[in-house]
């Protein structure tokens, strides 16, 4: 019934020129954003709704925060299944491809461009736009928050074994941390090694190197993608970490041990870490009186073509179902994202990166990468420009990868607790994950991604 | 002529029955078919097109080490928290059950862990249980790593079970006393003028009419562990490390909800629910035959 009548005031609105929009004494159209983020972050984003609805009056996004990326994927699926889908949701990196085969979008380039917005989509950073574009180019969804991994690493320490500048290579990490466990450091590096570290030690270590983490492109060519990161560099990368945790170089720091590596970190008792830049505000804000830190790129192993590293965090979707008055908000409220300004204030709040070279430019010149608590950040743009992305480095685009990344989490358990060998623990990473692909390959017959 | 409607006591009893049988049908027979339904198709998380597959869930599904290991585990969490916390209980009931000093004291701080919710429970076992900040740290400072539950799969699958035992310690708790106090004290005085002790009286007399109660909550703490240990898995361990965790409960809703694999998940709730009738009727059939009802 409802679809009905937003089918009038949508017949209605259209009959309407654009110039005469809405007489002054119309409500606003409503329309939902439903997102993932909490705590911190979600008040960012109020804000941010906020300031949207204050700089017009035709529209008004009513924002929800669904607690976690997992969430808010579930909640919208269960909405849409009842026809009551928000129309702007934020989906994280790895639902991608689950979006791109769900049938449920308007993709926003088309939204965009039929609500009279000229967007260049030049203007993104490449390693950005392309993973939310389809093989042809076609932006379906706008990135919000994005990310990418950083090496942290701790000067004070490093200063103590001589060093002023953050290692390069691996083999140049293995020397210093070594140096640093002589020099009486107990945990010169902390990692975790659960589901969600396979983003910076998977997915980013395989596009920097080169290496694909699976075959088909990572899976843009086609659903019968496989994975491939038993027979990759990635498993003399995990090779190393295990040695080096085992000679009590490396320390797996997690909440659910009582400490996670950030916090191992901000407090000095874990002087490299590898995590996302998005990090960069909780270590200022929560670091160690006095300690001296600062980011760099992630190392590569000797003799490597250093490649652009991948995006992370979350891109806006927009669902199909909704009346032209709502896209027509949705067109307006994904305007205003992209706005080098609203950039600028994302960044300041969150330390998320802005995802356009006009926003970066824009921030630049405010002297954001300038001043102390941002100073840094402008690495994580380097790292996502190092190189124009490649076949591998566009991105990882698999099917059910929120569930392939649990597996990682669990062979890599298998590792560290010596339950397995380095290369069963990768061969069963394949050989299971090659099965969650085989699923979803059968549960979309005949269709081919985007 | 005075008409009088007359029902047969056939009908009396399905109209008071109907609003009832709505109710278990909407949230019970329902929901269960549509589980039955999913685990025989391929469901697209979105909607739209849903694949015919017959058996082929269960088929993957039986085929899958995980899965396999996954049952183990459940067995193992079942059967060892079951056992504590139904031990525990009946002790610490026996006890109290005694004209002890303050003992109404110790009864109601023995009920109280049951009102406790799963997760809150399970954030303070996270804490108390953590390697380095909690009160095992002290042990991991003697012996270095001999407490990890974040490696070791024996001691995450250890602190699940205190926890989970440590909630039914207080609702076993509650149904022992009841049991104890319902025994007759002539019987036990009597006894005692016989010239036998407390342990003779425990198990000659107590201890054999307090068989359907034990028989009741053994049956409840085995399906609870089934179905209950979700929140405190969830909190505690989420499923690892390496799956030593993974029961069965929190699988189906880690490959359902966050997997997006609606069809996996339900042949999964499928077979778990075929276990616990299986496992119940195992118990009335074998041991409800040694239970006494007075």
């Amino acid at each position: 019934m409802t679809m009905i009548k937003r089918g009038f005031a949508a017949l209605a609105a259209g009959a309407l020129s654009t110039a005469l929009a809405m007489p002054a004494f119309a409500e606003p159209v409503k329309f939902d954003f439903w997102f993932g983020l909490s705590g911190d972050l979600a008040r960012v984003v109020d804000t941010m709704c906020k300031n949207f609805n204050a700089s017009q009056s035709d529209y008004e996004v009513v924002c929800t925060s669904q607690g976690n990326y997992d969430a808010t994927l579930q909640n919208t699926i269960a909405a849409f299944r009842a026809g009551k889908q928000p129309t702007v949701v934020q989906v994280y990196d790895v639902g991608t491809a689950t979006m791109m085969l769900s049938g449920a979008y308007k993709p926003a380039d088309k939204l965009m461009e039929e609500n009279g917005y000229k967007i260049d989509y030049a203007d993104y950073f490449p390693g950005i736009a392309r993973y939310y574009a389809t093989s042809k180019g076609e932006m379906l969804s706008f990135p919000f928050n994005s990310s990418t991994a950083l090496m942290y690493w701790n000067k004070d320490a490093f200063a103590k074994i001589g060093k002023t500048e953050a290692p390069k290579t691996w083999e140049d990490v293995g020397a210093d941390l070594q140096a640093m466990k002589d020099a009486g450091y107990e945990c010169p590096m902390a990692i975790n090694i659960s589901a969600n570290e396979s983003w910076q030690l998977m997915e980013q270590f395989s596009a920097i190197h080169n290496q694909p983490v699976a075959t088909k492109n990572n899976g843009y060519d086609g659903l019968d993608a496989r994975l491939e990161v038993n027979k990759t560099k990635f498993v003399q990368y995990v090779t190393d970490l295990k040695k080096w945790y085992d000679s009590g170089l490396i320390k797996i720091k997690s909440k659910d041990l009582g400490q996670d590596m950030v916090q191992a970190f901000a407090s000095g008792t874990c002087q490299v870490i590898l995590t996302s830049v998005g990090d960069h505000g909780t270590v200022g804000r929560t670091q160690k009186e006095g300690m001296n830190w600062d980011v760099a790129e992630l190392p590569v192993y000797a003799g490597t073509e250093r490649k652009n590293s991948l995006v992370g965090g979350a891109s806006l979707w927009v669902l199909s179902g909704k009346s032209d008055a709502e896209y027509k908000g949705a067109a307006a409220f994904l305007n205003f994202i992209h706005d080098p300004k609203t950039a600028l204030f994302w960044s300041t709040n969150t330390g998320y990166i802005p995802v356009t070279k006009s926003g970066f430019d824009y921030m630049k010149g405010q002297g954001f990468y300038d001043k102390a608590p941002y100073k840094g950040r402008e690495t994580a743009i380097a790292s996502l420009t190092a190189s124009e992305p490649t076949e591998v480095t566009r991105g990882v685009r698999l099917g059910n990868f929120t569930q392939i990344r649990a597996e990682f989490g669990t062979q890599m358990q298998a590792i560290f607790a010596n339950k397995v060998s380095v290369q069963e623990g990768l061969d069963t990473l394949v050989k299971n994950g090659d099965a969650i692909l085989d699923r979803f390959q059968q549960t979309y017959p005949g269709k081919t991604l985007p | 002529m005075e008409k009088r409607v007359t029902f047969s006591s056939w009908t009396i009893g399905i109209l008071f029955a109907v609003p009832q049988l709505l109710l278990i049908f909407t949230f019970f027979y329902w929901p269960a078919g549509q589980a039955v339904y999913w685990s025989l198709t391929l469901q697209q998380p979105w909607g739209g097109g849903n694949i015919w597959v017959g058996l082929d869930n269960f088929r993957s599904i039986l085929a899958n080490a995980d899965y396999w290991n996954s049952i183990t585990a459940s067995l193992v969490f079942a059967g060892i928290s079951t056992g504590l916390a139904m031990f525990i209980a009946l002790v610490l009931a026996a006890l109290t059950d005694r004209q002890l000093a303050g003992s109404r004291l110790y009864r109601v701080v023995l009920i109280w862990p049951y009102g406790i919710a799963a997760p809150a429970l399970a954030l303070a076992f996270r804490f108390i249980l953590a390697p380095e900040a909690g009160f095992l740290s002290v042990v991991n400072r003697m012996w270095p790593g001999i407490w990890d539950p974040g490696l070791d799969g024996a001691d995450a699958m250890a602190s699940i079970i205190v926890a989970f035992s440590w909630k039914y310690v207080g609702y076993n708790f509650i149904f022992f006393l009841a049991a104890f106090q319902a025994i007759p004290r002539s019987l036990i005085e009597a006894a005692a003028m016989d010239g036998s002790g407390v342990i003779r009286r425990f198990w000659d007399i107590q201890f054999p009419l307090i068989t359907p109660t034990i028989f009741f909550l053994l049956v409840i703490n085995i399906t609870e562990s089934f179905q209950d240990s979700f929140g405190i898995v969830d909190i505690m361990t989420s499923g690892g490390p390496a799956n030593a965790t993974n029961l069965m409960v929190y699988k189906i809703y880690s490959d359902g909800f966050k997997g997006l694999d609606y069809s996996g998940a339900a042949a999964q709730s499928i077979i778990l629910m075929l276990l616990i009738i299986l496992l119940t009727i195992f118990q009335f059939r074998f041991i409800e035959r040694r239970v006494h009802y007075g």
